[in-house]
């Protein structure tokens, strides 16, 4: 190469100078989750508060750090003070004076912010103790939560396009796709599918017109892993993307990102103009001859546009429509041009894997699925959040040692993972690794990384109904299968919740989901069917009790709910029949009632008026 | 070593070369798998899911897939007939049908409707398990227009519409709304195809495979006026409908059936039968007339061939700045019309100004709507009474009892019997710019034209949308330009706003390969050859007919002598010309109006 690269180590080490200069760093979480909670104010609060402190540490000053997400999104407001090596948790406006006085100025930490742990009941005063981190790896999201979002400094401080330059200094588009490929990464979007072989197959079409898009559309109820990434750490997505365009010879790209993550598009949107300023993006990055220029493109909440090829035909600017496969995008992509397309989680890897070789990243995790994989742990359990750990970690570890258990000692029944084109897992695969294979093989997926953990109290037939709900409305209704399929599995899932439902159902229904995950066009359709397939698997005996003996074995669906007054407790108030909206309650002044099954609408309208505790629900 | 590519096909070894996807493959080793969504001529689409197959690639995978969607690759296996593909074929069929209006015996598609033969091969009986279609869920019909009946309780949603639209006329009037089993086909922003800018060029209809979408039928309004006693009926042949119509009755496309046509016409109760052919023939006279004035004046250049009522309304709504081009030449049904009402009264007793009703036989929805302009009015009466299309004709010669193919041949009515082979090549895309060169030549330079086959013009197939051609006229170098499909058109309207066109006259028809391939012919959407084979009947008539040039044709030059004195003259522009429409001036909504 003819070109001089900058000195990357010297311009990281001119701002990791500059932030030793702010003295005390107080991390505050800015994530869409802590703002919600009202981190905003608190951040405002301490930068009106430790102006003019000097801390007990000795250091110069105070600085306040607004950072991407923690992962610990329901204990928000997160306040981490590294140097004070504690984390305080539920942080309000009002408490941030008391933090200041008391800890900051005269080290005596806050006692009542600090997190419970769930199974002692007791304080936890240092970070390494909170069970929810420590068992976590966090290489994905290791600097959401530890730095500015939006600050390229902050980035660069903690590594930021060493990767890429490393990647500049070499010039070899094929080192780049071998490491990748020798690292084992798979596409942490869903299908697994090995990512340096994704990056060969549009290498395989370089010499005109490539681009490489970041699919941000993240749809899985109740998942946010990439908005994290997005949110705190927006320089890694970009540097993984920029090396992606140099290993298979693209100069532009596009990052997806749905509408309802105005944060997270701020911030990239930020961190990309700073990028291209500083030269980092742009033209002749880092002195090379490289360019690269990244474009945002707001997708208007779509779950099918996360289908890479409705997504190519989203930002196109048509109807966001699966198209059918072959061609695949490596050779016929965005515009009729090969493009790579990754998830944001999977380009999020890429610069660390550069940086630190294919070895690092492979000794993580399993056999066939290496690296760490970061869920959307949610549900019924004690800590909710973001987290990260090893392909590989048992369903146990994360939920009963990162999760802390199952909330209020309930006993756990199962965990649906891989939101809507997932499907559950039960008790007995507790112990089992998770890796994409292993998911697969027991009828589920590693999908985006929606965890939702259910306890006792959760139907399951319900849950069936709830993700089939989704998929039917997020359909596209481009293929029959998919459209009409799903509709009729919804139709009978809704009945079987009614009560209404037949065994016959049970058969319609497995023929359905054999139809529609065989003949759909696309992912979506071809994965809708499994939380019905895997529920049926495992808790079939519930299916068949909503359907044959009309009972809710969780006593969850409303219409299978019986409410009968105890003769013995009812003293003949008359206050539940006045109360009754139907009229279904008779009974004579002072004389035991009876509720008239018949006419009942389980509205619950008479346990709450019964001032003797006399109607009980069944 | 041979570089024959082969796969295999349900344990046959079927040789493959260029064939866009595999179900083309499997159609041509004589194994057939059904589809509603694909259609050669439009974009693979992959929705219907009906022509799943079981591939086995030679590592052992196993895959299911669209066969209409996957390119054929050397040495896999596929399975057209398994218990999955099976299935899912089944399947499909009874969700559709569940979701579906099942008044299949008053349909209009009945008998021809792909999902009524499809359910009817695949034994599907019962879909009661499935949610029905209530009454509560259907949909408005929207027969807003004179041309084309838009049903969405009979829609699939396999989107053959969608893509007609877009993808021949680059207008996609018609597109997808809402999502899941709410999804819906329908004009933008759920208007009437009467309130957007539909050209009716019925393109969407012609690739439905079910009763959605459907031309109006004026049958009745047709047998209404022929049980009359009271009215004359005057029939019109358009070109192209007479190398088409035979496929109704077993003929092969391309056979020339005009004369059984008029033998049909007569039995069925018409008193006089003219060709459209012969106006075709006026139109050339007049056209090129016009083109060759404008080229001595260099105005108004180029020359949009005025025909297709589609591309005219395209003009009208869309570059209504770009009608000055557009020649005044009424389309050939428009000349006829007016030409009989005022002398078939001079030559035929009983016959007068009041009682002729005039009804053209059209390959085409559009001239429904033409015949309904205000232009085209006379003595307030519409010059042209009803349209029909080929379609319609074959159904009423079906119910009429008459055995088509054994009909004795009947010659048209005189004295506008004799057209040339000018008139007849109109009905293909190229037809026309042709036909105007074979005069406009001899109109220049006074000499005949001495070789009347202009290849460069010919070709109907997808590659042959945009011809250029350039002609010595005695020195002067005049190219023609002959596009079909508006999205076509709409390039090389392009090029003239940008100044960068070179060509003097711009022949356009919407319908992609042309008349041949209108929107009132027999279905042609499974096998892109049909168009083919009618445009080489046309070709081949217009090689055995006695005159090629229209300026040769007596009954024309009778017609000039005797009445209109000369092309371009007062008496021509009374009965021949026509204005043009600006859709934003003026009260443009009387062009379409049911």
């Amino acid at each position: 190469m003819t070109t001089t690269l900058i000195d990357i180590n010297a311009e990281q080490q001119k701002v990791k100078d500059a932030i030793k200069a702010q003295g005390l760093r107080v991390l505050v979480c800015a994530g869409t989750g802590c703002v919600a909670n009202g981190s905003l104010k608190v951040i405002e609060r301490f930068k009106e508060l430790g102006a003019d402190v000097r801390p007990m540490t000795h250091q110069d000053k105070v600085t306040i750090v607004p950072t991407g997400c923690h992962g610990f999104c329901e204990q928000g407001v997160l306040v981490v003070i590294p140097d004070l090596d504690i984390t305080y948790v539920k942080v309000h406006v009002e408490d941030v004076e008391e933090i200041v006085e008391s800890h900051i100025k005269n080290g005596k930490p806050v006692e009542r912010l600090l997190y419970v742990d769930p199974k002692t009941n007791e304080h936890v005063f240092k970070n390494e103790e909170i069970n929810f981190y420590a068992k976590q790896t966090r290489t994905t999201l290791a600097n959401c939560g530890e730095i500015n979002a939006e600050s390229l400094d902050e980035a660069l401080a903690v590594g930021a396009y060493q990767a890429l330059h490393k990647v500049l200094e070499k010039g070899d588009s094929q080192w780049v796709i071998d490491e990748i490929t020798k690292s084992g990464l798979r596409g942490r979007g869903g299908g697994g599918f090995p990512t340096g072989l994704k990056w060969k197959f549009t290498a395989a079409n370089r010499g005109g017109k490539s681009y490489v898009v970041c699919n941000g559309d993240e749809g899985d109820p109740g998942a946010f892993m990439d908005r994290s990434v997005m949110e705190g750490d927006p320089h890694k997505l970009l540097e993984g993307m920029a090396i992606a365009g140099y290993a298979i010879g693209a100069d532009e790209a596009y990052i997806y990102v749905r509408a309802e993550y105005p944060l997270a598009i701020h911030r990239l949107r930020v961190a990309i103009a700073e990028a291209e300023k500083r030269g980092y993006l742009g033209n002749n990055i880092m002195g090379s001859d490289f360019n690269f220029t990244i474009h945002i493109k707001e997708g208007a909440g779509a779950f099918v546009c996360g289908e890479e090829t409705a997504l190519i035909a989203s930002i196109e600017g048509e109807r966001g429509m699966p198209r059918p496969k072959p061609p695949f995008p490596a050779n016929k992509g965005l515009f009729g041009r090969p493009t790579l397309i990754n998830n944001v989680e999977t380009l999020a890897n890429v610069a660390p894997i550069i940086l630190k070789g294919a070895d690092w990243f492979s000794s993580m995790g399993t056999e066939k699925s290496k690296g760490t994989k970061t869920f959307a742990l949610t549900g019924e359990v004690n800590n909710t959040g973001l987290i990260e750990v090893p392909m590989g970690t048992t369903l146990r570890e994360i939920v009963f040692d990162i999760g802390g258990g199952i909330r209020g000692g309930k006993k756990f029944k199962a965990v649906q993972i891989g939101g809507p084109s997932g499907g559950c897992l039960t008790e007995e695969h507790l112990d089992l690794p998770m890796d994409y294979d292993n998911l697969i093989a027991a009828g589920a997926m590693v999908g985006s990384g929606g965890l939702v953990v259910m306890n006792e109290d959760t139907c399951i037939v319900e849950v069936a109904r709830f993700f089939m709900n989704f998929t039917q409305n997020e359909s596209c209704g481009k293929c029959v299968p998919c459209r009409e399929g799903t509709k009729n599995m919804l139709k009978i899932l809704e009945r079987i919740v009614k009560g209404k439902g037949e065994m016959k159902d049970l058969e319609t229904l497995e023929e359905l989901a054999v139809a529609v995950k065989d003949g759909s066009l696309c992912g979506l359709g071809k994965t809708a069917p499994n939380p019905v397939l895997s529920t049926l698997k495992y808790f079939r005996d519930e299916y068949i009790a909503h359907i044959k003996d009309k009972r809710c074995p969780a006593g969850v669906c409303e219409a299978m709910k019986t409410f009968e007054i105890d003769p013995e407790l009812c003293k003949g108030c008359t206050k539940c029949a006045r109360n009754c909206p139907v009229g279904a309650i008779e009974g004579t002044v002072r004389n035991p009632h009876h509720i008239d099954q018949s006419k009942c609408i389980k509205c619950g309208a008479c346990i709450n008026s019964c001032p003797f505790k006399a109607i009980k629900q069944k | 070593m041979s570089d024959k590519k082969t796969l295999i096909i349900n344990n046959k070894e079927v040789e493959f070369t260029d064939e866009p996807n595999l179900l083309e493959v499997i159609r041509k080793a004589g194994f057939n798998v059904p589809t509603f969504c694909y259609r050669p001529d439009l974009t693979q689409y992959g929705a219907c899911r009906m022509c799943v197959v079981e591939v086995e690639y030679p590592n052992g995978r196993v895959v299911i897939n669209s066969s209409c969607t996957m390119p054929p690759e050397a040495g896999i296996k596929v399975k057209t007939n398994t218990e999955r593909t099976r299935r899912i074929r089944k399947t499909v069929l009874e969700l559709l049908l569940a979701n579906h209006d099942r008044e299949c015996t008053t349909c209009d598609k009945s008998g021809k409707c792909e999902l009524q033969q499809y359910a009817e091969e695949y034994g599907i009986k019962d879909v009661a398990k499935y949610v029905q279609k209530k009454e509560r869920d259907y949909l408005p019909i929207d027969d807003s227009n004179p041309a084309i009946v838009r049903d969405p309780n009979k829609c699939i949603l396999c989107g053959a519409c969608v893509r007609a639209c877009a993808e021949f006329q680059g207008h996609a009037v018609l597109g997808f709304a809402n999502r899941g089993s709410k999804t819906v086909v329908q004009p933008i922003a759920g208007k009437s195809l009467a309130s957007v800018d539909c050209v009716f060029c019925g393109q969407c209809q012609a690739v439905c495979p079910t009763g959605a979408l459907t031309i109006k039928n004026n049958v009745n309004d047709v047998w209404n006026l022929i049980t009359d006693p009271q009215k004359k009926v005057l029939a019109q042949i358009a070109p192209s409908v007479r190398v088409a119509i035979g496929e109704e009755f077993g003929l092969e496309p391309g056979e020339n059936s005009i004369k059984l046509v008029n033998a049909a016409l007569k039995e069925i109760g018409f008193d006089l039968v003219f060709d459209t052919n012969f106006s075709a023939d006026l139109t050339i006279m007049e056209e090129a007339h016009e083109f060759v004035e404008r080229l001595s004046k260099g105005e108004n250049l180029p020359l949009f061939t005025s025909c297709c009522p589609a591309w005219v309304r395209y003009l009208e709504t869309q570059h209504p700045e770009m009608l000055n081009h557009l020649s005044s030449c009424k389309s050939p049904q428009g000349m006829l019309s007016p030409v009989l009402r005022e002398l078939v009264p001079r030559y035929f007793e009983g016959f007068s100004e009041e009682n002729i009703n005039i009804v053209s036989i059209m390959p085409c929805t559009a001239k429904k709507v033409e015949a309904k302009r205000a232009q085209l009015r006379r003595n307030d009466k519409f010059e042209t009474d009803v349209v029909l299309t080929t379609q319609e004709l074959a159904q009423m010669i079906k119910s009429a009892g008459i055995d088509f193919k054994s009909l004795e041949p009947v010659e048209g009515d005189s004295p506008f019997a004799q057209y040339s082979g000018a008139g007849t090549i109109f009905g293909a895309s190229g037809g026309v710019a042709e036909a105007a060169v074979r005069t406009a030549y001899e109109f220049v330079t006074g000499e005949p034209l001495s070789d009347l086959d202009i290849k460069g013009m010919r070709g109907v197939d997808k590659n042959h949308r945009c011809k250029d051609v350039e002609l010595d006229i005695k020195g002067n170098k005049v190219k023609v330009r002959v596009v079909s499909t508006l999205k076509e058109a709409e390039k090389s309207l392009k090029e003239i706003k940008e100044g960068k066109a070179d060509f003097q006259m711009l022949e356009v028809m919407a319908c992609p390969g042309g008349c041949i391939n209108g929107g009132g012919q027999p279905r042609s959407c499974d096998d892109s050859h049909i168009k083919e084979k009618r445009a080489q009947g046309l070709y081949k008539e217009d090689t055995e007919l006695t005159y090629r040039r229209s300026n040769d044709n007596p009954d024309i030059q009778k017609l000039y002598r005797e009445y209109l004195e000369a092309p371009g003259s007062h008496k021509a522009h009374e009965l021949l010309h026509t204005a043009y429409q600006d859709k934003f001036k003026g009260s443009y909504k009387n062009v379409v109006k049911s």
